[in-house]
């Protein structure tokens, strides 16, 4: 069945309205994206939607209790808040450096979780 | 961490977030020798430390990244390139000749003369005194960047049922980050017609989630005595009157404010800095020269950027000028031509411009619109009859910064224009 569907595109801060023309969850036409990430959006968005997680993780031994961490790719939404779960369970021990892998293929996804920044030992 | 502090320095740059961190920076690779960073936080960053998720550094980086991780990279070239720093430590005066004076728990009270100063202290958040929300003061009340450090640095959640007033990016932000902690997000009210953050936060923090928007709505009423029991939220008119027998109850037990930024520049006037009424922030060259010689500003303390890209960018320039002045090569006798807000133009930054920076550099001229503009404009830049220069943008938005460069090919029209005014106006 040929649907028409509004959209935002959230590749860049432009935020284009898209008008997503499909048939099913294949993509016939898109309008009002600027460049062709547009596109390559709402196909994702249709068939497959994810997002970067951005949370936090515990950690003993530093300057401060917990260490931002994020997922190094963007991670299938509906699984978001399974992912959140699991990462609440960790703790980790500093000191841990930035792009350290906190949660190697979380949730069988392929995707690791990895610290956002250095957290040094604190100095006692 | 500086290892002995000198008494005098080349270029001191005050706080040292993405602004003043590329200040100092860009001072060093530009020939100052002893640059000195004070922030009063225990860490280098700025607020970027506290805002843990992506969107950081794409234009920069080419990257999306956290803000710890941008904050970052600035941190370990500042360090690699040997800028000292003194942290833990807050300035408590400027002067206008180019004293500062600081104090910190370990090093106590201290006086330093530089040659140049960049001001790099960021904004603040606009609290509830400021929009006036009338009710008792019950606790949980809160600005959404305090909420944020709390829950992102801290580790401490500051209520369960939240309702969050202004749409602007911390608030929308705030709501997806205390989604993913547990915790309710009721209804994000904002009082304007329209949405003051990126329409991308909107979908991917509050759409994703199913957290409501109301526009043109604002709290009307706290109710609470030791602790906020509910709020109540109201329709407003054009004129941001309450329409009657509009309000709701939302039963909550935290209402995070998200109304604003404020450039933080009570050490800048301190210094004699002046501010434009429109920015809240100094009236600056194309260098970001205050009008007090030698005092430089950068990043958020100018105008509130929407990116921080753009902090880096100005943090650079600043950083630049300001080791030049402190060697002495500066353009000693310039003729600036002011800037002006014209049409549906809010203000623009900066607000003079030296011609002769167009032989070696562009400028890019920062605005702010008044009101949305929902289809393509034509940006103009004008002097009287004279177009200087042009450029189209599919639409404009209040939250959204407008940019519009000036190039060496408008060199000679701007050196004989009196004023550099923008006006955006439907194509
Ligand atoms: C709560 C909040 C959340 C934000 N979230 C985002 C976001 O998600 N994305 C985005 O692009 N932008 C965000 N911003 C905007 C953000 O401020 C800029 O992107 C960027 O961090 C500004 O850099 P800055 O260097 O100008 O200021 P800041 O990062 O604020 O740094 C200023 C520094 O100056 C120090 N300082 C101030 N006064 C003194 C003093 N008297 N003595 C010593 N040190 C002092 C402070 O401690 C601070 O470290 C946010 C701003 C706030 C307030
Ligand atoms: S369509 Fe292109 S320009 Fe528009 S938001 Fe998406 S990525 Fe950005």
């Amino acid at each position: 069945m040929r649907a028409t569907e509004k959209m935002i595109c959230i590749i860049c801060p432009m935020g284009c309205n898209l008008t997503v023309t499909r048939e099913g969850t294949t993509v016939l036409r898109t309008e009002g994206n600027t460049c062709k990430q547009g596109l390559t959006f709402a196909e994702a968005e249709l068939t497959d939607p994810r997002r970067m997680v951005a949370t936090t993780v515990r950690v003993k031994g530093a300057i401060h209790p917990l260490i931002p961490v994020y997922t190094e790719k963007p991670f299938p939404k509906p699984r978001i808040f399974d992912l959140l779960r699991e990462v609440c369970q960790l703790e980790i021990e500093a000191p841990v450096a930035m792009n350290q892998v906190v949660l190697e293929n979380a949730l069988g996804e392929g995707i690791n979780i990895i610290a956002s920044r250095d957290m040094p030992r604190m100095s006692t | 961490m500086a290892k002995q502090l000198k008494s005098q320095y080349d270029v001191i740059v005050v706080g040292a977030g993405p602004g003043g961190l590329a200040a100092a920076i860009s001072a060093k690779k530009n020939g100052a020798d002893d640059v000195l960073m004070i922030d009063r936080d225990l860490e280098l960053g700025g607020i970027l430390l506290q805002c843990i998720h992506n969107g950081f550094g794409v234009d920069t980086f080419k990257e999306d990244l956290p803000g710890p991780s941008y904050a970052q990279r600035f941190i370990k070239e500042a360090q690699g390139v040997g800028i000292d720093y003194l942290l833990d430590s807050m300035v408590l005066d400027v002067t206008s000749g180019r004293k500062v004076f600081v104090t910190g728990t370990r090093g106590g009270f201290k006086e330093l003369q530089a040659r140049a100063i960049v001001i790099a202290m960021g904004c603040r958040e606009r609290t509830r005194a400021q929009i006036g929300i009338p009710g008792p003061r019950p606790a949980g009340v809160y600005t959404a960047g305090l909420a944020q450090r709390w829950v992102n640095v801290e580790g401490y959640m500051p209520g369960k049922r939240f309702v969050i007033l202004g749409s602007g990016d911390i608030g929308m932000i705030m709501a997806r980050r205390l989604t993913f902690e547990g915790a309710k997000v009721e209804r994000v009210l904002e009082v304007m017609p329209y949405l003051t953050g990126l329409s991308r936060n909107y979908v991917q923090c509050l759409m994703d989630f199913d957290i409501p928007l109301q526009l043109r709505h604002t709290v009307k009423r706290i109710i609470g005595k030791d602790r906020v029991k509910a709020v109540e939220a109201v329709q407003v008119d054009d004129r941001w009157r309450p329409v009657p027998g509009t309000g709701e109850m939302i039963p909550c037990d935290t209402l995070l404010l998200s109304v604003g930024l404020i450039p933080e520049n009570e050490l800048s006037q301190k210094a004699g800095v002046i501010l434009d009424p429109m920015t809240n922030g100094p009236f600056v060259d194309d260098g970001f020269a205050t009008n007090i010689p030698g005092v430089f500003a950068a990043g958020n303390v100018v105008h509130v950027y929407d990116l921080v890209d753009w902090v880096t960018k100005t943090g650079l320039t600043a950083g630049r000028r300001a080791a030049m002045f402190a060697q002495g090569h500066c353009n000693e006798n310039p003729v600036f031509v002011p800037t002006a807000a014209g049409e549906n133009i809010r203000y623009v930054v900066p607000h003079r411009i030296d011609p002769e920076t167009l032989t070696q550099d562009t400028i890019m001229l920062q605005m702010r619109v008044t009101q949305p503009m929902e289809e393509a404009v034509l940006v103009r830049v004008t002097d009287g009859d004279t177009l200087i220069a042009k450029k189209r943008e599919r639409y404009v938005r209040p939250g959204e910064m407008v940019s519009l460069k000036l190039r060496e090919r408008d060199y000679d029209s701007v050196r004989h224009a009196k004023e550099l005014r923008v006006s955006v106006a439907p194509l």
